[in-house]
């Protein structure tokens, strides 16, 4: 599978170096140069040496997209720091380039609910901290305090 | 009509200004506390601050009545997205969105954003209805440099069509930078045969444009070939 990953960021450069070890072809796009020593870290060899490609542009850019081959990815992921930017270009995949699985990262519950909603796949952080945190705090234990009626088992 | 104005930059503040001078009913979003601070002292209740990509920001707004919605932001993206949302989610019937890189204008059409302005667009069409042909416009001036650029259109009987660039006779102080040919911009070289309707933009020191004017216009006003 060839997969093209916009925004390499933390997210982004951790699942580029996932998808690489599996032995998928992958090819990044960031508008830091610097971003591309992120790909390398923990990497026994260069991000080129072991397959993995590098561009440096922004994702609103047609030709940088090209140029990172998105005229040939099976999957196209949108993980730049930037909601609007990713429900953008993830649009621009989808719809110009036609990419088979086009993933957006949306910090934004709501946009990211309503966008799924119109048929994009959208991946919100936000919404997964929040489960998480909401079923820690219910699956953890309360202070032994009477109820009303004065019996400790109200309180649970 | 109640018209939300998202961006309250130049082009917003004085939008929304007007469009109360009309007697519409405006709100005036500004994602910048300094920027909402200044402007609220003139507009007052008509401006709002929030993070119009946000859909509470739009809902408190009333976003749901509205009959138009208009994105000025600077931020190409931004107004791509309040305009979708505006119209696929709250149904919103008008909606008006400011390019800001002309560069973006295929991606505002892809999603579907009509109208969309740029006010390189604005500039062109204001060349084509006032000055149908061999007009010269102005796009930027950089002061202290002491530089302009212009943007000229090639009618037919242009004096330059079908020359090489090369052979112009460039006024001293200008220098022609690019050439727009069906919709692709290029840097011309001396080999660069100019044809009708491109669209050339010339860098120049200010004072030159009756002469690049006269260069440019009909064969016969300038020194358009003999044949011409």
């Amino acid at each position: 599978m060839f997969v093209l990953i916009v925004g390499c960021g933390r997210v982004g450069s951790s699942l580029a170096r996932a998808m690489l070890s599996q032995g998928h072809e992958v090819s990044c796009l960031d508008e830091d140069p610097e971003s591309h020593a992120r790909l390398e870290v923990g990497l026994d060899g260069g991000w080129e040496d072991l397959g993995g490609q590098f561009t440096v542009g922004a994702g609103l850019e047609t030709e940088a997209l090209e140029a990172a081959g998105i005229e040939r990815a099976d999957a196209f992921i949108a993980s730049t720091d930037g909601d609007n930017t990713n429900i953008v270009i993830a649009q621009i995949a989808q719809r110009r380039y036609e990419v088979p699985t086009v993933i957006a990262r949306i910090l934004d519950p709501l946009r990211a609910e309503w966008y799924e909603r119109q048929g994009m796949h959208t991946v919100c952080p936000t919404r997964v901290a929040i489960d998480m945190l909401e079923s820690a705090v219910l699956q953890g234990s309360t202070r032994e305090t009477p109820g009303p009626s004065g019996d400790p088992a109200e309180a649970a | 009509m109640y018209i939300i104005v998202v961006g309250a930059g130049k082009v917003g503040w004085n939008l929304a200004r007007e469009l109360l001078e009309k007697n519409h009913e405006v709100t005036l979003i500004e994602s910048n506390r300094r920027r909402y601070l200044t402007v609220e002292q003139e507009l007052e209740h008509n401006v709002t601050y929030g993070d119009a990509s946000e859909l509470w920001v739009l809902e408190r707004a009333g976003i749901q009545r509205a009959d138009m919605v208009i994105a000025v932001t600077g931020d190409d993206e931004d107004n791509m997205l309040i305009c979708q949302v505006a119209r696929e989610k709250y149904e919103v019937e008008r909606i008006i969105a400011r390019v800001n890189n002309p560069r973006n204008k295929s991606h505002f059409d892809l999603l579907g954003i009509k109208p969309s302005v740029s006010a390189t667009d604005l500039i062109l069409r204001l060349l084509e209805h006032e000055v149908p042909e061999y007009g010269l416009v102005h796009l930027l001036d950089l002061q202290e440099e002491q530089l302009e650029i212009i943007e000229m259109l090639l009618g037919k009987d242009s004096g330059v069509t079908g020359r090489r660039v090369g052979d112009l006779e460039m006024p001293e102080g200008s220098l022609l930078i690019s050439v727009l040919r069906s919709g692709k911009g290029f840097v011309p070289g001396p080999d660069t045969v100019l044809e009708e309707g491109d669209e050339v933009l010339a860098v120049l020191d200010p004072g030159h444009e009756e002469q690049l004017k006269t260069l440019f216009g009909p064969a016969g006003n300038g020194d358009g070939p003999d044949d011409g």
